[in-house]
């Protein structure tokens, strides 16, 4: 049982904060770190990966400070979001490498054997410049696993991945998981985090905006004020049903754009109510779209809330 | 020493354009040596020049200029390093095994080069082809320390070595005699003065001060190497 604590982290550069004050602890388990692009993420699995020191407070696995502690490298498989790799080496010849630089006593079998876990044998004998982003991933994978890691630190696994690769990588970061390994991997869209995840931490701006089971999050990003804006075949006669049930909380009629600005409280109520009134008024419905879906504004509502 | 370590080194710097620029100089002094040797005979003088300005003077710090810098410098740039720190491997430990494959670089790719030119321009006469093999080998192994070094450190590290070893040894140490005292290319030519015979090769530097500066350049720049790339951190992408 291997256990990553953070506690009350900064990290700067010159003026820039990108760690806030964090205070976290990754436990055995699948979780997932969601935050935009800039949020933090890579500086806490730097942190987190003995690559960064904190500027203040402190990063320990299993008690021990992880910054200088090459020892700690026995229990972590780390996978970089960065894809240089010596590409010159075969995908074999790769993850020997790895196998051997952490003094293995058997690094091919090691190797066999990591790469089976990604199903890899296949191309293992190309040339990792030959190979797609996916691929690169999994050989990367593959280096981690070597070792038989505790803890698996995976920054922005998915980017690059198709359908079926990234469902495979989630499979085998849900069997880790359930084999007692804590794995962490970042990423910045949600839909992918709580596929895999029970718990979620969220980091907005470099700070530490909400964490826990992700259904709970989940609540709290859906629950918040939407708006949307709607264009119909009848957009007053559309206005008038929709005021009339709760999950509306302001519709306004905006006559430069002809369409229905509108503000709903109740996420999966609205969405069920609209089509569902539109039907029964017989109005037919040209647009629906939300109007503050990004992210960045999801979380911000995130920080707000917390 | 990490093997594994030093075969990736290995095989990052043949297997690039640095591989065919490693192979190119020797063998541009050595194609030069034979024409020099036809054209010219068997010339002490020419030979001195030669062996003085284009193998150690030029030669040898580029080499040594790739060789140190490419053995860990495209690695920190790319952030590949960070699948060689990631492993419970004392961080001495891969700059000793870098640092070997450098000067492995400058023996095979400068010093044995330097030796063959000096065998073809004067034979084994007064030694002068001894004294310039060794001094080769001695500023070999101070120019891969301190280009290692710049490695780690700086991600402009072929400009500082540059500067360093064309600039300063070169131009500078030419109009200003004190400049020289800093000058790997003087203390390895005063290591080379005291083998060839008397009168041969002469030096700026008494040897009594090359050494300990070529000691403390070596040593001091693998130390250095090892002390920043145990602090070597990434920074985020975002």
């Amino acid at each position: 049982m291997t256990t990553i604590s953070i506690d009350r982290a900064s990290r700067w550069f010159g003026n820039v904060v990108a760690v806030n004050d964090v205070t976290m602890t990754i436990e055995p388990g699948v979780t997932g770190l969601l935050g935009p692009n800039g949020a933090g993420k890579s500086t806490l699995i730097h942190m987190m990966s003995g690559f960064l020191p904190p500027s203040s407070g402190s990063v320990v696995l299993d008690g021990k400070p992880i910054w200088k502690n090459q020892g700690a490298y026995r229990q972590i498989g780390l996978v970089p979001e960065r894809e240089a790799m010596y590409d010159f080496l075969t995908g074999w010849e790769f993850v020997l490498a790895n196998a051997e630089l952490h003094g293995l006593p058997a690094p091919g079998e090691a190797a066999k054997r990591a790469l089976a876990t990604v199903e890899m044998e296949y191309a293992q004998d190309r040339q990792v410049s030959t190979y797609s982003k996916g691929m690169k991933q999994r050989v990367k994978m593959a280096s981690a696993l070597v070792h038989d890691p505790a803890v698996l630190l995976l920054d922005e696994p998915f980017n690059g991945m198709d359908p079926r690769q990234r469902m495979h990588l989630m499979e085998l970061l849900r069997r880790f998981g359930s084999e007692g390994r804590t794995v962490l991997f970042s990423s910045h869209i949600l839909e992918e985090v709580e596929q895999l995840a029970r718990h979620i931490e969220v980091v907005v701006a470099g700070r530490h905006a909400a964490s826990g089971d992700f259904r709970k999050i989940r609540r709290l990003m859906t629950d918040r004020p939407h708006r949307y804006t709607v264009r119909s075949s009848d957009d007053r006669a559309l206005a008038a049903a929709l005021i009339a049930d709760g999950s509306t909380a302001g519709i306004e009629l905006d006559w430069k754009e002809r369409a229905l600005q509108i503000q709903a409280i109740d996420f999966y109520r609205f969405t069920e109510l609209v089509p569902r009134v539109a039907k029964e008024a017989g109005i037919r419905l040209l647009t629906v779209s939300p109007a503050d879906e990004s992210l960045e504004s999801v979380f911000s509502y995130l920080v707000a809330a917390k | 020493m990490n093997v594994t370590v030093a075969r990736l080194t290995v095989r990052g710097l043949l297997g690039r354009r640095r591989g065919l620029l490693l192979l190119g100089l020797p063998l541009l002094l050595i194609v030069l040596s034979v024409v020099i040797r036809a054209v010219a005979g068997q010339d002490e003088s020419t030979a001195s020049n030669i062996l003085g300005t284009l193998a150690l003077g030029t030669m040898v710090p580029l080499v040594g200029l790739v060789a140190g810098t490419g053995a860990i410098g495209p690695e920190i740039d790319d952030g590949s390093i960070i699948y060689l720190l990631a492993k419970p491997q004392p961080r001495w430990k891969i700059i000793i095994s870098k640092l070997v494959v450098a000067i492995g670089c400058s023996v095979v790719f400068a010093a044995l080069p330097t030796y063959i030119a000096g065998l073809i321009l004067f034979g084994t006469y007064e030694s002068l082809t001894l004294g310039f093999t060794i001094a080769a080998l001695i500023a070999g192994v101070a120019y891969s320390a301190i280009f290692l070094l710049l490695g780690v450190v700086s991600r402009h590290a072929v400009v500082w070595g540059l500067m360093y070893a064309l600039l300063w040894e070169t131009i500078v140490g030419q109009y200003v005699p004190g400049a020289r005292t800093l000058s790997v290319h003087q203390w390895a030519l005063s290591v080379a003065e005291k083998i060839a015979d008397p009168g041969v090769i002469t030096s700026s530097v008494q040897l009594s001060t090359a050494v300990p500066l070529l000691l403390v350049a070596t040593l001091g720049g693998a130390a250095f190497a090892a002390a920043r790339l145990s602090r070597l951190t990434l920074a985020g992408e975002e």
